[in-house]
């Protein structure tokens, strides 16, 4: 994947697969720590504890994870390259949270990526799934929450392309202010 | 600096001019989002494709995703459903190829048989 944003494209598919129906999707630039936090959270159908010892391992391809593929291993990659971790958090039937984060001033770190290029690709693709994108930095915060779209737009479908293109240039737009998008 | 109340105004044009909407049948672009195709490039490929559609008012078209389809070595694959018609797989799209196969095959019909998954296999052989 050749940034951060790509991963969350990728990684919320797991979601999707999951049957979620709302996925919460957070970035924290946090200067101070030095660290570059995403996390996606849905409420999708869960792991049990076996499943999630082994969704890690791209080797391990049972049945059952096969659908998880590569993507959770190429995030744990990437984030352990760049001085970072990952943390997954499931329960059966609950949810999942998948949390990496990443040192900022690390060499390996990959750019973070055009997020709004992801989150109206998830929209198109998925546009009855709920989506809120937050995103943190030192100087405030941007939150986009699709039910908030959907209810000023009752009567159209958030798939028309003026709707898409608003809310592409509304994260840019929202991004900026806060001056976050670190450091591609 | 953009607000949510600019919704308002898009709302009410796209009623005003949703009417137009025909009886013709969807024609369906299905991209392929498994890891393999976002790592090979489907995002800016998906993205073109809304672009292109929109530029030319297909409201007609569908773009929607699909996990991996199975030959990840030939993504990012892109499958055409027109209604009546046999389904179509492009494949190792790019945003460049996208423009064509809005313009030929899906205004006008005539399928890009150079990049399908078809010539692209007689090639390879």
């Amino acid at each position: 994947m050749r940034d951060i944003s790509l991963h969350i494209l990728d990684i919320v598919q797991n979601s999707i697969a999951a049957q979620a129906t709302i996925v919460e999707i957070e970035v924290c630039e946090d200067k101070i720590h030095d660290t570059l936090t995403i996390s996606i959270s849905d409420n999708g159908s869960g792991m049990d504890r076996q499943m999630i010892e082994k969704i890690l391992d791209p080797f391990c391809t049972t049945r059952t994870t096969r659908k998880v593929g590569l993507g959770l291993p190429l995030l744990k990659a990437a984030a352990e390259r760049s001085g970072g971790y990952i943390h997954i958090d499931s329960k059966l039937g609950k949810g999942t949270t998948v949390k990496a984060v990443f040192r900022i001033s690390h060499i390996d770190r990959p750019p973070l990526g055009r997020l709004d290029r992801t989150i109206v690709s998830l929209i198109v693709c998925n546009p009855e799934i709920e989506y809120i994108y937050r995103h943190i930095t030192d100087k405030g915060e941007f939150v986009l929450d699709t039910r908030d779209i959907k209810r000023k737009i009752e009567g159209i479908s958030i798939t028309q392309p003026e709707v898409l293109k608003f809310i592409g240039e509304y994260i840019e737009d929202g991004i900026r202010k806060i001056g976050g998008g670190v450091i591609s | 600096m953009k607000s949510l109340e600019e919704l308002e105004e898009i709302r009410k044009k796209t009623l005003e001019s949703v009417n137009i909407r025909t009886d013709r049948k969807n024609t369906r672009v299905v991209v392929g989002m498994g890891t393999c195709g976002i790592a090979a490039g489907a995002r800016p490929v998906l993205l073109a494709f809304l672009e292109e559609i929109n530029k030319r008012n297909l409201n007609d078209v569908i773009v929607t995703q699909t996990g991996c389809i199975g030959v990840c070595r030939l993504e990012p694959i892109v499958e055409v459903y027109t209604p009546g018609e046999e389904k179509v797989t492009y494949v190792k799209m790019t945003p460049e190829k996208v423009r064509k196969i809005v313009s030929d095959h899906i205004v006008n019909g005539q399928v890009v048989k150079e990049y399908t998954i078809g010539a692209y296999e007689e090639q390879d052989k």
